[in-house]
């Protein structure tokens, strides 16, 4: 079992103030806006930045203990970091083999093929692409086979076809090697597939703690019907209505509405959208029954 | 015309010792400043960068005054040490590697100042200690910076002059470099061996720039 309670002052306005438990073999996604204090607690649990006080539990071990902290060094975590942090005169083995105590070479022969790296062994960093580059940061968080790994947004510079293929393999190593895994993310589609739990920060504190749907369907109405928040591009006038044209969910779509109503969402205010039923596509063409 | 080769060589092994000298402290002292997040540190910056604008016949001043055997440094460590820096190879040898310190210490530091942070402390998540993760991580991604130094720094000890004349005179075979040596050649109206003497500091020294160039074009048709 993991927990804490740690709280650092970031700025005048702004303290961090958060207390989790993880559950052994949990995967849990850590969501907020910008600046909300994610990337801080993370480097927090990791030992690079210290806390103001509070403590950290990692099977019974205290890492942190008010002022006392033990270092990074001495914390079992592995970190896969935003730019992913390869060393750049290290060949991909030579990153790897950095991180396995004793550079055991069955190891990390193991660990390449793992993470299907073994036919990029000897390529340097600035020769891989995204999707490589973050499996040799992953294989190389996975070396010294860590309590506690800890993802801080991994797959956010990725397009969405690699991105949803190293979910998969995420999901799998995260399995296969038993971690108690913390994600931060922004990506609605990679929390809901990777992570059991969520927990939403906003300013240094916790809003919302659940599963995915606990958290993020807040907005289903009681009747099965459910709200989507958009904003209105423009107005058009035509038979006596006004069209609204509205962004919502990544579509853009044109509403009718009452002209006297219609003055009160200008465009570029807010608007929430009621959606009834859901209509699925027909699959390959095919009309549905 | 016969021509002293003494100078020459002397030139060669001080810089070389200077720059081992300076490789060995200024490594060390380039990863702290680069790190350090100490009040004195603009303090220590400016100390280091003080001789690239100050005339070198005042820090040769300074040091002559410092390490006089009259005065209470240069009779400490005459008395304690044996050591006599006042017209002496070591003298020289002690003075060159503070004027040349910037040459070694500004290029290290911006390139450290400039390597992301999560690096090292990818690094230390790794169990590397905040020293190895130096040595083995952050100065092999700054290796070019570290031959630019280098190289600066040697070629800039074997130029120097107002510092090594203050501290060293000029003692045939002890402290007369090569360019205190074309000095005393103007001097005795030896324009033939002045020349001579020049021409090599002259190739030597475009030598080392276009090497500098050289490497610096490399590493950016690298990136």
């Amino acid at each position: 079992m993991i927990h804490w309670h740690l709280t650092k002052r970031l700025s005048p306005h702004f303290v961090l103030d958060h207390s989790a438990n993880l559950a052994p073999g949990s995967f849990t996604a850590l969501t907020g806006g910008s600046g909300a204090g994610k990337t801080t607690l993370l480097r927090l649990l990791a030992g690079l930045e210290t806390a103001d006080d509070g403590y950290l539990e990692v099977d019974g071990e205290r890492w942190i203990d008010g002022r006392r902290q033990i270092p990074p060094q001495r914390r079992s975590v592995g970190m896969v970091f935003q730019d992913y942090a390869l060393f750049p005169h290290l060949t991909v083995r030579g990153n790897i083999a950095y991180a396995v105590p004793g550079g055991e070479r069955a190891r990390v022969d193991a660990l390449l093929e793992l993470t299907a790296l073994t036919a990029l062994a000897d390529r340097r960093p600035a020769q891989l692409s995204g999707g490589q580059k973050q499996r040799v940061a992953l294989a190389r968080a996975l070396a010294r086979r860590p309590r506690l790994l800890l993802l801080d947004e991994p797959l956010s510079a990725l397009d969405p076809a690699l991105r949803h293929q190293l979910q998969d393999e995420l999901a799998a190593l995260h399995r296969r090697y038993g971690l108690t895994t913390l994600l931060v993310s922004h990506d609605l589609p990679e929390v809901f597939r990777l992570a059991d739990r969520v927990i939403r920060l906003e300013h240094g504190r916790e809003t919302a703690c659940g599963t995915p749907a606990q958290v993020f369907l807040d907005k289903q109405g009681g009747d099965g019907r459910c709200l989507i928040s958009g904003q209105v591009l423009a107005h058009e006038e035509s038979a006596g209505l006004t069209w609204l044209t509205v962004l919502a969910g990544g579509d853009i779509v044109r509403l009718p509405m009452a002209s006297r109503l219609a003055r009160a969402y200008p465009p570029g205010s807010p608007i929430t959208l009621e959606a009834g039923a859901l209509r699925p596509a027909e699959p390959f063409g095919q009309p549905l029954p | 015309m016969t021509v002293d080769l003494a100078p020459l060589w002397l030139t060669a092994r001080l810089a070389t010792v200077t720059t081992l000298i300076l490789l060995a402290v200024g490594v060390p002292l380039a990863g702290w400043i680069a790190h350090s997040r100490s009040r004195f540190k603009p303090v220590f910056e400016t100390l280091i960068a003080m001789p690239l604008v100050l005339p070198p016949s005042v820090l040769g001043f300074y040091l002559l005054m410092a390490l006089s055997p009259a005065r209470s440094l240069g009779a400490w460590l005459h008395a304690r040490l044996g050591v006599d820096l006042v017209f002496s190879f070591p003298g020289l040898v002690a003075g060159s590697v503070l004027f040349s310190l910037p040459f070694m210490v500004q290029p290290l530091q911006a390139a450290l100042t400039n390597l992301p942070d999560s690096l090292r402390e990818a690094a230390y998540t790794l169990g590397k200690s905040r020293p190895a993760a130096f040595w083995q991580v952050e100065l092999p991604c700054v290796r070019p910076a570290l031959v630019a130094g280098t190289v600066m720094a040697f070629a800039h000890t074997v130029g120097e002059f107002g510092l090594v004349l203050m501290l060293g005179g000029n003692i045939p075979g002890v402290t007369r470099v090569a360019s205190i040596a074309i000095y005393n050649e103007v001097e005795a109206l030896n324009y033939g061996a002045a020349h001579l003497y020049a021409a090599i500091l002259c190739s030597f020294s475009f030598a080392v720039v276009l090497a500098v160039h050289l490497l610096r074009r490399r590493t950016e048709g690298g990136a």
